[in-house]
């Protein structure tokens, strides 16, 4: 199946004067196919928003540079004018943020802001767009939408905003949606209908799901292949059963070890992965996780180790979890 | 990280559960503020008197008594009698009414000169802190340029630089003093807009650039703006009336004005002067009620003072 969404090399650098360049995403690649749902996982600062940003061409012109290539259906995002791309953004490919209360317009009501999208890419107006937002509303699970329209976010619930977001993100029917951590800002309860609802929705409309997440718990529920990123590397990629069975790399192995099991035996403690995405090394001569790796050995800091792909799995370490262990 | 999250949720259900959204509780603080409820009561006065000022007052600004000009000689104006309340002025002309007559001047180039102001100040603040880069870069230092100069210098520069001074020219000079204000600090929160959430979800969904700027930076970027029309007008009004004082201003003798009044007022000091302290004392209380009102919109807005 040829890729909807082939992410090459990516590269971006946060650039400031008279000090060395933030490299926050260093040579990230992936590919989505058509419909898929693919996770990308990892803590705090590895560079998954921005990783996420780059894709929509989103991060501030200046200060920022962005190299390597993200092909949607053979076109290359990164070459668009800004003109072509903002035709793009909202119908071919549109993204849900963390944040529901700020990502949403506090004074403008709903119901403009669903119709916004619908006449900026599908030329709707008036009652019309109004009834398709209102329709766009009740799919998400808005109950009595037709009033919500006239609402502003803050009447709404976190859950209720997140739900509007996704309408809005959904409106004109994306083939690509990139949905950046949408549940850390909602209630536990909340986090697992909107995440209900988003999987719903992505296999209802066909289209693509790129799910950025911290939490491994996420990506169990939802997605097919699971990248894992560490300090703005892709370190293990794998089809979501297989990282599960058998974590191969260090980091991942260990964030699936922190995840707490209702099936563990009781007793059994935690474990937590020693240390902070601060203690990183850069990758130049060595491997970024070593400082915290409970398997490094002395090539571990003083060779980048290569992503190695084989059996369809990606894997950069030199000291591998072996693939039978557990 | 969870922390902050769980602390920022909180806060935000906290507002919601008690069921107010930013603006009311903005005013339900202005409620409680004696600066705001005095500021309210003066600007609320003076907006009512000066609307109603040729029904308040009983005789016109140029209609002269002959009955006070009789009693008019070198060191003697005639004060407070029946039916002029505050006496004669230097004319003989009812005092009373050219006071209360002048508000009517007083709001109107007020208003004008800050509305013209921020119609203006909002376009450049507005230009410059969508598109950045040079344009911003080069209004900006022009503002600067223009803030660095002493409003009422300022002021009084543009208006001497007029062939005749005019009401008109009052208004366009003390309306030039308020655009850098206003065009400078539209711009540091189009800056804050451009950076927010919100702005950048509008931006993923493909809105137009304009769309991006006119709905969803501007309207979030405006308030402190609006307030600070509020506090501009304070000094406008200052402003307007000094010019009026160095005789910048209308000369027009048929039309009260109170700078122009307290300017003329000087020649009588020893004689009556009463005909220097309730134009002053106006101006002083009219300035003092918009800034009071302005200073505790500001405060109610942000509490925490930024600026
Ligand atoms: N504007 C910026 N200027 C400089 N560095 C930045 C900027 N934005 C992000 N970074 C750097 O990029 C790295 C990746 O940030 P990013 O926001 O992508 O992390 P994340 O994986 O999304 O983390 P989180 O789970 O906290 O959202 C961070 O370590 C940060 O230091
Ligand atoms: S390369 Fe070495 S330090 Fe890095 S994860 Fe593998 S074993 Fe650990
Ligand atoms: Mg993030």
């Amino acid at each position: 199946m040829t890729a909807l969404l082939e992410v090459r090399d990516l590269q971006v650098a946060f650039t400031r004067r008279r000090e060395p360049d933030t490299v926050a995403v260093d040579g990230v690649s992936f590919d989505v196919a058509p419909g898929q749902v693919v996770g990308l996982v990892g803590e705090s600062g590895c560079g998954k928003s921005v990783t996420s940003l780059a894709i929509m061409r989103l991060l501030p012109a200046r200060g920022v540079r962005v190299s390597g290539s993200v092909r949607m259906d053979g076109t290359d995002l990164l070459t668009l004018s800004g003109s072509e791309m903002r035709a793009r953004r909202g119908r071919d490919l549109s993204m849900v943020f963390q944040d529901p209360l700020s990502s949403l317009n506090p004074v403008i009501p709903i119901g403009l802001q669903v119709t916004e999208v619908l006449r900026r890419h599908r030329g709707m107006a008036g009652d019309k767009a109004r009834q398709a937002a209102a329709e766009l509303l009740e799919r998400v699970g808005i109950p009595d939408p037709r009033r919500r329209l006239d609402s502003y976010p803050h009447q709404l619930s976190g859950g209720m905003r997140q739900r509007a977001l996704i309408a809005i993100a959904l409106a004109c029917q994306p083939r690509l949606l990139i949905a950046d951590e949408p549940t850390t800002a909602l209630d536990v309860t909340i986090q697992a209908q909107i995440l209900g609802l988003l999987s719903e929705l992505v296999r209802e409309t066909g289209a693509a799901l790129i799910m950025i997440t911290h939490d491994l718990g996420v990506v169990a529920g939802l997605c097919e292949a699971v990248n894992v990123l560490y300090g703005g590397r892709i370190v293990e990629r794998a089809q979501r059963h297989r990282l599960f069975a058998t974590p191969r790399h260090p980091y991942t192995h260990g964030l699936l070890r922190s995840i707490p099991r209702l099936d563990a035996p009781p007793g059994e403690e935690l474990e937590a992965i020693r240390g902070s995405v601060v203690d990183n090394l850069p990758w130049a001569h060595a491997c970024a996780f070593a400082p915290r790796c409970p398997r490094a050995i002395e090539t571990c800091t003083e060779v980048t180790p290569v992503a190695e792909t084989s059996g369809g799995r990606l894997l950069r370490c030199h000291n591998p979890v072996p693939a039978n262990a557990e | 990280m969870t922390v902050t999250w769980a602390q920022r949720r909180k806060a935000r259900l906290d507002d919601l559960s008690a069921g107010r959204s930013l603006t009311s509780e903005a005013f339900r603080r202005l409620r409680r503020e004696p600066a705001a409820i005095a500021g309210a009561v003066i600007v609320g006065l003076f907006v009512v008197v000066a609307a109603l000022a040729p029904l308040i007052a009983p005789h016109g600004a140029a209609e002269t008594f002959p009955q006070l000009q009789e009693n008019l000689r070198p060191g003697a104006i005639p004060g407070p009698q029946d039916g002029f309340p505050l006496g004669s002025d230097q004319l003989g002309r009812d005092f009373f009414s050219r006071v209360i007559l002048a508000a009517q001047q007083t709001l109107l180039v007020g208003v004008l000169a800050t509305l013209i102001g921020l119609v203006v100040g909002i376009v450049i603040g507005t230009v410059a802190g969508a598109f950045g880069g040079w344009v911003d870069t080069l209004l900006m230092r022009i503002t600067d340029v223009l803030l660095a100069i002493p409003s009422l210098l300022l002021a009084i520069s543009v208006a001497a630089l007029a062939a005749s001074p005019s009401q008109t020219t009052v208004i366009i000079a003390v309306a030039i003093v308020g655009v850098p204000i206003f065009a400078r600090l539209l711009r540091g929160s189009m800056l804050a807009q451009r950076e927010s959430d919100h702005v950048v979800a509008a931006t993923s969904l493909g809105v137009k650039r304009s769309a991006v700027v006119l709905r969803h930076m501007l309207p979030n970027a405006i308030g402190p703006v609006i307030v600070q029309a509020t506090l501009t007008l304070a000094t406008s009004i200052l402003d307007a009336a000094a010019l009026s004082f160095l005789g910048l201003g209308d000369a027009d003798p048929a039309r009260a004005e109170w700078g122009l009044m307290l300017a003329q007022a000087q020649t009588y000091l020893d004689v009556r002067p009463a005909l220097a302290f309730y134009p002053a004392a106006a101006i002083i209380v009219v300035a003092l009620g918009f800034t009071l009102l302005g200073e505790s919109l500001r405060e109610a807005i942000d509490p925490k003072g930024r600026r």
